[in-house]
């Protein structure tokens, strides 16, 4: 029976995002709000499909802990260091006004203080999944108001571990003598968040390294989803957050050579527990308690929305966020987060907060969740005329992914061409799918990322979509034109150079539409051939001249055949037409260059 | 400043002067005259050969080895065939490249400055073609005049071209005179006692 529930569980929930998501995203509410729609359906108040909805809402949170590993991943060092001011300053003027803000109300309206200040810390945090979905879809990562969200996003992330650690305190702050306990979790934490640093500066890589070598390209999966769930655990064990450790990962190994191998196995994964996740978001929404009391309680949750996004947008101005922007930036964290689901079951655990609180502020979070995307909504419609992208407006600078150049394979022959556009100061991304090549090129300063070139997702990642040159210099000839075939139908405008095996596979990459390509021995044969002229006695001038001339019409016999190549017969009576069609060229060349008198060469 | 008194001390230690003769002819091997001129001075002490198309098929001129090569010389001798009235094309890029503003001319450029220049030519075309009546419509000299200001403007002293005429009709024993006088010339110029 196990087995066969758990497969129609799965039925379920594919069913409801395959059904529900494209729906709400013709009706444009976006994916986020489909799955929200489509948890609520088959969930205990909807059809009831899926009654077990705790466990599946743990295990899908594992999708935001692999979010904030590949957001770590995209991130580096030095960019996170430069957003510090926006992390702590705005951050903390936002959780604390919120939080006051919320808690205040709740006084107000009767709650007693404790309560109302877990009410006001859960309800400020702001949901990093829904909020970073949103900037993606906007394509405004790198903009102002997606820097100062995703900063804010952070420093909640970060002010979620003292939350943790002192709430427990709070549950039992009656019989409170143990001030020892108050260290040893802090030691903990700062332990295991020293080792996943020094583990991941010096550890990770000789590893990846053993892993990419076997080249069974499911191993290295295994192990990128194996080191995500490990970070998770020890992060769990010392009482923090999951999600910061995985994040603090992520930041480490944004530098490396394997991070777009890391994305690309981790996505599909992260993609599909978040969908989960949300789901699971919308079943936990406790209808029953919903329609006992509708009014009050979606007009709480609007206060609380509404608390947020004034805070917000105010400040907004005071960051100097541009005015078009800072809609987006008030709208877009004003809802409730996942973490609060979890602060609140803890409170709850702990006695530090009543159950009928705990249940009332979980609808009112999920229900916030629902409001984001129509605020959205109607922002764009109503008010913000250039809802297309805000992007435009601004002169930004282009994120360092965004080279124009992309070079696939970094061997003998990659490297030359590299080295060329390099001393010309071209930016260009490196891809190679052997790690002894990215292993040694690396001590010499490149940017170089391992991964098979021909799979079409990686190239998306490494900018296929932006680039404005693809070259393709790997050595597998079957693979240079399977990447050609996938370039041409997923990136269109995406100009090749692509290294030639040998004749007959230039003309397929030919046939394929390729403009570019080089025979990779051609050029290297041609001069040495010329030398040989030189030693025999003609001149280098000339010698330079008779090869020149001798490539031009190789290039010519080559753009009249290879349209018959396939057809056998008829290319090898071609070919010996053209080898004796260059004979009598060079011959009546020859009559040309060289006129009867010698004496008028001076 | 430096090469008049370098002067002085050549005259009066009486050293051998240094030349450097700039070759151009695209297809020597294929030449007559210019080839058998250039072979009587190859390996003569003093006497330096650039021969441009042999060692820039491509037109990559190494500038400052050209450069280096000038410095040295007292007297530059450029020899080619006219073609149309000019020189091959490699001169025209060599002058381009090597004779640079701050070096060669301009705002201290006076690294040629009271050196020697002569252009050591040889035309197709009789002598009496290159007059205002002849076929040609003006005299060689007038045909020079571009490389003959260029010398001018770089400080050198122009001296009268080396020439020779209607080279498709001259015998073994002419082309052979006249590249015995070539060298005659050039070995006098040095000033080297010839010890044979």
């Amino acid at each position: 029976m196990e087995g066969s529930s758990f497969l129609f569980n799965a039925l379920v929930y594919l069913s409801a995002a395959v059904v529900a998501v494209p729906l709400s995203k013709k009706a444009g509410l976006g994916a986020v709000l489909g799955y929200l729609i489509a948890g609520m359906l088959i969930g205990p108040w909807g059809l009831s499909l899926i009654t077990e909805v705790e466990d599946i809402l743990h295990f899908s949170e594992f999708g935001v802990v692999l979010l904030l590993f590949l957001i770590g991943l995209e991130l580096n060092p030095s960019r996170l260091w430069k957003l510090k001011k926006k992390i702590f300053g705005m951050g903390g003027l936002q959780l604390t006004s919120s939080a006051l803000a919320i808690g205040g109300l709740g006084i107000l309206v009767g709650v007693d203080v404790k309560s109302a200040v877990i009410a006001g810390l859960g309800l400020s945090l702001s949901s990093t999944a829904m909020a970073l979905q949103m900037i993606k879809e906007r394509n405004l990562f790198n903009t102002s108001s997606g820097d100062s969200a995703f900063s804010i996003l952070l420093f909640q992330d970060i002010a979620v571990i003292p939350m943790m650690v002192v709430l427990p305190l709070i549950g039992v702050a009656d019989s409170l003598h143990e001030s020892s306990s108050v260290f040893i979790p802090v030691l903990k934490g700062v332990g295991v968040i020293v080792a996943i640093i020094v583990g991941g500066r010096f550890l990770l890589r000789p590893v990846f390294r053993i892993i990419a070598d076997t080249n069974i390209r499911e191993i290295f999966t295994a192990f990128s989803l194996l080191l995500v769930i490990g970070i998770g655990l020890l992060m769990q064990a010392a009482g923090l957050s999951m999600a910061l450790g995985t994040f603090l990962a992520g930041v480490i190994l944004s530098g490396s050579e394997y991070r777009h191998e890391l994305e690309i196995d981790i996505e599909p994964f992260k993609g599909l527990l978040l969908g989960l996740f949300f789901i699971s978001v919308g079943m936990s929404v406790n209808f029953g308690l919903f329609f006992e009391n509708p009014f009050p309680i979606i007009a709480l949750m609007f206060s609380f929305v509404l608390i947020k996004a004034l805070a917000l947008s105010g400040i907004g101005k005071l960051f100097k966020i541009p005015k078009q922007e800072n809609a987006f930036f008030s709208l877009v964290l004003s809802q409730g987060g996942e973490f609060a689901f979890v602060l609140f079951a803890i409170s709850s655990a702990v006695g530090a907060l009543p159950s009928k609180y705990s249940e009332l502020l979980t609808v009112m979070v999920a229900l916030s969740m629902v409001t984001t995307p129509l605020l959205m909504l109607l922002n764009d419609r109503f008010f913000n005329r250039n809802s297309e992208n805000p992007r435009t407006n601004q002169d930004e600078k282009i994120d360092e992914a965004e080279n124009p150049v992309i070079i696939a394979g970094f061997g003998r022959f990659g490297q030359v061409i590299a080295r060329l556009l390099h001393s010309n100061r071209i930016g260009t991304t490196i891809l190679d799918h052997n790690p002894n090549n990215i292993e040694m090129v690396r001590k010499f300063g490149y940017k170089v990322f391992y991964g098979d070139a021909s799979r079409v997702d990686l190239l998306r990642t490494a900018g296929a979509e932006k680039a404005t040159l693809l070259i393709l210099a790997t050595d597998d000839r079957d693979a240079l034109t399977e990447t050609v075939k996938n370039v041409k139908k997923y990136f269109p405008n995406l100009t090749i150079l692509c290294r030639a095996a040998d004749r007959i596979h230039a003309y397929e990459l030919a046939a394929l539409g390729v403009e570019h390509f080089t025979q990779e021995t051609y050029q290297s044969s041609l001069s040495l051939g010329e030398k040989a002229l030189t030693q025999l006695g003609f001149g280098n001038y000339e010698a330079k001249k008779l090869t020149n001339m001798f490539q031009k019409y190789d290039m010519e016999t080559f753009q009249k055949h290879y349209r018959f190549h396939k057809d056998e017969v008829k290319h090898i009576s071609l070919v010996k037409e053209a080898r004796k069609e260059l004979e009598e060229i060079f011959e009546s060349d020859e009559k040309e260059f060289n006129s009867e008198k010698d004496a008028s060469w001076g | 400043m430096v090469s008049l008194l370098k002067k002085l001390m050549i005259q009066l230690m009486e050293q051998d002067k240094n030349i450097l003769i700039v070759y151009a002819h695209p297809f020597s091997e294929k030449s007559r005259v210019n080839r058998t001129m250039i072979e009587r001075v190859t390996d003569t002490p003093h006497i330096k050969i650039s021969n441009l198309y042999e060692k820039y098929p491509d037109f990559h001129i190494d500038v400052k080895k050209e450069q280096e090569l000038l410095l040295e010389a007292d007297l530059i001798v450029l020899h080619h065939p006219i073609y149309w009235f000019s020189s091959p094309a490699i001169i025209k890029e060599w002058i381009f490249v090597v004779l640079l503003y701050g070096f060669a001319h301009g705002e201290g450029g006076d690294a040629l400055r009271g050196k020697q220049f002569m252009l050591a030519v040889s035309a197709a075309g009789v002598e009496e073609s290159y007059s205002q009546k002849g076929f040609n419509n003006f005299t060689l000299e007038e045909f020079l005049r571009p490389i003959e200001q260029t010398a001018k403007v770089c400080g050198m002293h122009y001296k009268d071209p080396f020439k020779i005429f209607g080279t498709p009709h001259l015998t073994k024993g002419q082309i052979d005179a006249h590249a015995n006088e070539y060298k005659n010339f050039l070995v006098s110029f040095t000033g080297h006692k010839i010890t044979k």
